[in-house]
């Protein structure tokens, strides 16, 4: 029994292992009745995989099986591989035992689609019904929302469920018309919308009456593919933003497509996935969500790609150079945020620490600045006078000589002598 | 000038009054391990007093806020040498300075202890994620850990109101205690017990369930990983090699 049970968690956490969501946060639930586990403010990632990703949650599809046909997706129905599936029990049984041994933080429950929606999103619910209900277990879970399931199911599922998502996969309408035409972006608005207007609703009575229940305390996120089909990255960056803003989503997932399949529509196997695209676009997410950005600021019809050499934030600046040098000592916070080289930790460190003095150079070091790249934008107590106003080309070339991208295996600006 | 003190938090406490009852000028403070008599400099031998150390504490109380204390605190586990010398002077720049000083990271001190504390949280962190608990046949869960900082009261709690419904046994191989939670509370232990037969007990101390939950987790391991993204260099910097000791799924 047990090598089957081993066979499945291999085919299942295999198919499972494209959702790139693993986070853990956002979630104060109270292991109130003695039983096991609690949420953690800030999450909690117990390994990381051999790719340099979080391994939080035990991340398993209940099954396999799928009655669509979605071209990006390896569980698709006419993708031959093998199909397995969980018993409730079985899911009920690892999750204890993992998260006993604090091996995970929680579980992370999706599933293909079988039979019906309804059907399927009911055989989630069991799930998470019998580990908060039977076995006492107050750890996170991440639950799938099944789109298309009754409104019912979900909300019955949010009572017991930290966070819910569901995946827009493709960025654009078009997109996902390409690869999966049973699909459409309304099929993922309705239910998100529905969650959502659930969360604010329960936040309001439980001001009012403390003992109503927690509803998806740790919020709602979505994943998007890129890479699949041909979008801009401002056309990517536009549909995150209406997303954070129209359904409150705590996070969007950026997935570089990795080939699967020899469809024509998409690039071939054997592409490299397209990780420094990836690492661009959660870039300017964290720009847009922690550094007061707004999205057309970065990317915009001039501009509707980020820059593969430099980051977003120095590209802005160096786009924006009227903006700059930046007095250290007497500006604005949010414009300290701005400068490259300073993260939100320093620039808070500055905006405190210069009430005591003015702040020179070996300070901003000592605080954690990166000094080298934000010299360019900055003047401080014994910044030396400069004669010269560099051009936006020129600093980049000094910013560039002086790093090394992690992502370039080969250093271009090396010279080759033999 | 150097004061010497016992290592312990209320003797460092202590020194503190010490130097206000005597403002003896620019002092070094130093443990009694690890002083090295020398002809340069005069030496006064701190006597731990707790009613001196509660004094101290309290009027730390009144000038920091919880966030710092707990900082303050981090600090100290982290028994450095050098650290125990800047929280020294961390603790007299506080009392000489009007509320507030403790923003000023220009002041090394502040700098040294903050960033010191930021240190010792990581690494209680690092134990929250990377302690892997064994089912014993006695039905206790076991981990054996050698933390760089004495974590040990920073993740009593966590793990206390986490696993409130099994027992439970953290054992610090370097220092040479544990925590016991019974149920109820949670207790200091000490084991005169082989350390190397505690690190990996044996097959046959364990339930018989655990060998299979381990390779499950193996197992899961593995295939969550995608291969065609292998990224060596970023999987050390979150999982340093130090730590794979303990984690079962690293080991073959």
């Amino acid at each position: 029994m047990s090598e089957r049970l081993g066979e499945k968690l291999n085919i299942l956490a295999d198919a499972a292992k494209y959702d790139v969501s693993c986070s853990s946060s956002g979630s104060d639930r109270k292991n109130t009745n003695k039983g096991v586990g609690n949420g953690h403010h800030s999450g909690i990632c117990h390994t990381y995989t051999e790719d340099g990703r979080c391994v939080s949650l035990l991340k398993i599809l209940l099954t396999n099986h799928c009655i669509f046909d979605c071209a990006y997706c390896v569980s698709r129905k006419s993708n031959d591989i093998e199909r397995a599936a969980f018993t409730v029990d079985e899911v009920v049984e690892l999750t204890m035992n993992f998260y006993r041994r604090n091996f995970i933080e929680g579980l992370f429950l999706s599933s293909g689609i079988f039979k019906n929606a309804d059907f399927t999103m009911e055989r989630l619910l069991r799930v998470v019904k019998k580990l908060r209900l039977e076995q006492n277990y107050n750890g996170y879970i991440h639950l799938k929302t099944i789109p298309g399931a009754s409104d019912e199911l979900i909300k019955e599922a949010g009572l017991y469920a930290d966070r819910m998502s569901i995946n827009l996969e493709m960025p654009t309408e078009t997109g996902l018309k390409l690869l999966a035409p049973e699909k459409s972006h309304q099929d993922v608005i309705k239910p998100l919308d529905f969650v959502q207007k659930q969360i604010v609703q329960f936040k309001d009575e439980k001001k009012l009456i403390k003992s109503v229940p927690k509803f998806v305390p740790a919020g709602q996120s979505t994943q998007m593919v890129v890479g699949a089909t041909a979008e801009t990255d401002k056309e990517i960056m536009y549909t995150a933003d209406s997303f954070y803003k129209n359904f409150a989503l705590r996070r969007v997932y950026y997935s570089g497509y990795i080939p699967i399949s020899n469809d024509t529509r998409m690039p071939i196997l054997g592409t490299q996935p397209p990780l420094l695209r990836e690492n661009r676009l959660y870039q300017t997410d964290w720009l847009m969500r922690f550094y007061g950005f707004k999205v057309h600021e970065i990317l915009n019809d001039a501009n509707p790609h980020l820059d593969i050499d430099i980051d977003p934030k120095l590209s802005w600046a160096l786009r924006n150079l009227q903006h700059f040098p930046v007095d250290i000592n007497t500006a604005d916070y949010r414009m300290i945020l701005r400068i490259p080289g300073i993260g939100v930790t320093s620039a808070n460190k500055i905006v405190q620490t210069r009430k005591f003095g003015k702040l020179h150079i070996y300070q901003l070091k000592n605080i954690g600045v990166a000094y080298s790249r934000a010299k360019h934008f900055i003047k401080c107590a014994d910044t030396s006078f400069q004669l010269k106003d560099f051009q936006a080309t020129q600093i980049k070339a000094f910013i560039l000589a002086e790093s090394q991208s992690k992502y370039l295996k080969t250093d271009t600006n090396q010279l080759i002598l033999f | 000038m150097i004061y010497i003190f016992d290592g312990s938090l209320e003797g460092l406490l202590t020194a503190v009054f010490e130097w206000f009852e005597r403002k003896p000028g620019f002092v070094n403070l130093g443990t009694e391990k690890t002083h090295q008599p020398g002809i340069f400099f005069e030496t006064f031998l701190v006597e731990t007093n707790r009613a001196k150390a509660d004094r101290v504490w309290n009027g730390l109380q009144k000038k920091l806020s919880r966030e710092w204390l707990r900082k303050f605190y981090c600090a100290y586990l982290s028994e450095l040498p050098e650290v125990f010398d800047a929280l020294f002077h961390f603790a007299t720049y506080i009392f000489l300075n009007p509320a507030g000083a403790e923003k000023n990271y220009g002041n090394e001190f502040v700098l040294k202890v903050s960033k010191t504390a930021r240190s010792v949280e990581r690494e209680k962190h690092r134990m929250e994620s990377f302690i892997r608990f064994q089912h014993t046949s006695d039905g206790v869960f076991y981990c054996g850990i050698d933390p760089d900082f004495n974590v040990l009261p920073l993740i009593a709690n966590h793990f206390k109101n986490r696993y409130a419904d099994q027992q439970w046994i953290i054992y610090d191989l370097k220092r040479h205690y544990g925590l016991f939670y019974d149920l109820n509370k949670v207790e200091e232990m000490t084991m005169n017990i082989n350390s190397q037969a505690f690190k990996n007990p044996k097959s046959n101390q364990l339930d018989e369930k655990e060998i299979l939950y381990a390779n499950l987790w193996k197992d899961y391991f593995k295939s969550t990983n995608i291969e065609s993204r292998k990224n060596t260099k970023l999987h050390v910097q979150h999982v340093p090699k130090r730590y794979w000791k303990y984690l079962t799924e690293k080991q073959i």
